[in-house]
């Protein structure tokens, strides 16, 4: 970084006197950081420390644990976080079997082309979440384009149910998600150094040989961080399990608005966010013990 | 040589061997782009449902949107609060990432994590707390709690993109500027941020993007006469499939991609410059 000042000559003309105002507009520039602080602070930390707060309050106001302990009676709260995990889990899962195949291809083309090939990952990335999920939507009903055309290619005889339940809020978290995958680690496989390929074709490996036991391990710091972002953002997914998954699929995000809709209970709501938000970090600490952090907040949009 | 026995990599392997990764990449290419694109051809459709091909063109949808004040009020109020986001979101993100970058430190380091919250805390949560504090605050379904929310979101990308962008730049620049008698501020407007413009712009139009396709806090955050596009589309997108939304779906693509293939281009000039 560039905060330590190059080493100033004492005799330099006007030495101290920089100095003293490096020193001093150091700390001033900190302040720049100001008005952004402040707007975290309106927005997220007061508004997350009062539901963190309102999480260990009963229906009366008084101090006490009944949301949490309802969670752990209650099946049907189990079942939401179950379900949660379980298609963050696949949807990752499905991101990284379709995505390294597409990150491995856009990797191994000229560098001149990757452009073009590449608006292919960016111009679904640009497009709004809410414009994705309703073409899904769209494509997925009764008599929808998909439906029309397996049933036209003889596939399958009479249409087939795929949205308003789980494989449509797959296809659809699947599709919006990949860019997320693709990105960072389209990015990890460029940075491969190529030499350590030519050397294992040297001493004789054969191409599938030095793609298993050269690319893919050097790769794989790429995969960890595109899935966890994947999976990190899906397990806070609210808009397209709401429209895919017509009820069936039940997220923890869904059943907060869900319970602030139907009960207008703010503390069993809250309880519920800060679950989601501790495995979350969770998830995000385990993860930062295998690669630096900060290089896999870069990925996301 | 034909092309399909030329070798394709370090390891010899031939475009030949190679055919079936790059057929398995088309269909995956294929796959991301056409669900992101078809609702344009469908947004042309004479019929009530969607369908594909459309069987009769015509702008009966368009006309739709274009005539529903409730639509148009929407589009109104998104734009309204997608640029003062990006009015506030700019000069804060930029003055953050600028700040944190020159002076460093263990401080810096807190303060980056403050500031890159947004991107971790799970939206829903951002979405519940500020419709339940801004409620107290009266600023539920006002354009200020909005723009306050989406700005929240967009800094950390705005941050990114001008960190990214001054590990590239040499701020002795401004030392020179500074010996010369110039003032901070001075060298900072004048020989800096001409030098990041390409970036800043590219951060600015980020989050303009950001607020104007933003759903969940939307859907809390505003209402009334207030109400987003996004959260007009979401709630009749949860009853029926009306086909306006196609409409106004082309015409949120056309913007967004506008707008970065716009970047990008006028990016590729600036650099070649």
């Amino acid at each position: 970084m560039t905060s330590s000042p190059a080493p100033h000559r004492e005799d330099a003309l006007n030495a101290t006197k920089l100095r003293v105002a490096e020193r001093r507009q150091s700390l001033m520039v900190l302040a720049l950081t100001l008005p952004a602080i402040i707007a975290v602070c309106l927005v997220i930390v007061i508004p997350v420390g009062w539901l963190f707060s309102l999480s260990f309050l009963d229906s009366s106001g008084d101090l006490s644990l009944v949301n949490y302990e309802k969670m752990i009676a209650y099946k049907s709260y189990l079942r939401v976080f179950k379900t949660t995990f379980n298609v963050s889990f696949l949807t990752t899962f499905l991101c990284i079997v379709i995505g390294y195949p597409l990150a491995y291809f856009l990797s191994q083309i000229p560098r001149k082309y990757v452009g073009l090939f590449m608006l292919t990952v960016l111009l679904p990335f640009w497009t709004s979440l809410l414009v994705r999920t309703y073409a899904w939507l769209v494509m997925l009903q009764r008599n929808g384009l998909i439906n029309n055309f397996a049933i036209d290619l003889g596939i399958w005889e009479v249409p087939v149910k795929l949205a308003h339940n789980l494989n449509g809020t797959l296809i659809g978290m699947v599709h919006i998600m990949l860019p997320f995958l693709v990105l960072p680690l389209y990015a990890a496989m460029r940075r491969i150094d190529r030499h350590a390929l030519q050397a294992a074709a040297n001493l004789g490996a054969t191409p599938v040989q030095a793609f298993w036991q050269i690319f893919v391990p050097l790769s794989l710091p790429g995969v960890v961080a595109g899935s966890l972002i994947v999976f990190v953002l899906c397990l806070g997914f609210y808009v397209t399990p709401a429209v895919l998954g017509g009820g069936k699929v039940i997220l923890v995000s869904m059943q907060i608005t869900a319970i602030l809709e139907d009960q207008f209970n703010w503390g069993a709501a809250s309880a519920l966010g800060v679950v989601l938000l501790v495995s979350t970090f969770a998830v995000l600490l385990l993860a930062s013990r295998f690669l630096k952090l900060d290089s896999v907040m870069f990925g996301r949009r | 040589m034909q092309w399909w026995k030329s070798s394709a990599s370090e390891t010899q392997i031939t475009h030949g061997q190679r055919l079936w990764l790059y057929c398995l990449a088309f269909i995956i290419m294929c796959l991301l782009v056409i669900p992101t694109v078809i609702v344009i051809p469908m947004s042309f459709s004479d019929s009530q449902y969607l369908e594909f091909p459309p069987q009769n063109w015509s702008l009966r949808w368009y006309d739709e949107y274009l005539d529903t004040p409730r639509w148009m009020n929407a589009t109104a109020t998104s734009f309204k609060v997608a640029t003062l986001t990006m009015l506030v979101a700019t000069p804060f993100g930029t003055m953050a990432a600028y700040g944190l970058f020159v002076s460093g430190g263990r401080l810096g380091k807190i303060v980056f994590f403050l500031l890159m919250t947004p991107m971790i805390v799970p939206v829903i949560l951002i979405a519940i707390g500020t419709f339940y504090v801004f409620g107290k605050m009266g600023i539920v379904n006002s354009i200020l709690g909005l723009v306050l929310a989406h700005t929240v979101l967009s800094v950390p990308i705005v941050m990114i993109i001008i960190t990214s962008a001054l590990r590239t730049y040499d701020l002795n620049q401004e030392r020179v500027a500074q010996s010369l008698g110039s003032t901070r501020f001075r060298a900072f407007f004048e020989i800096t941020l001409p030098q990041l413009k390409f970036s800043v712009l590219t951060a600015a139009l980020l989050a303009f993007l950001t607020s104007f396709d933003e759903v969940i806090i939307s859907i809390f955050l505003s209402g009334g006469g207030n109400s987003t596009l996004t959260k007009q589309m979401f709630s009749a997108l949860r009853d029926y499939i009306d086909p306006t939304i196609a409409a106004i779906s082309t015409l949120m693509i056309l913007l967004s991609t506008g707008l970065m293939l716009g970047l990008q281009l006028f990016g590729d000039k600036t650099t070649e410059e």
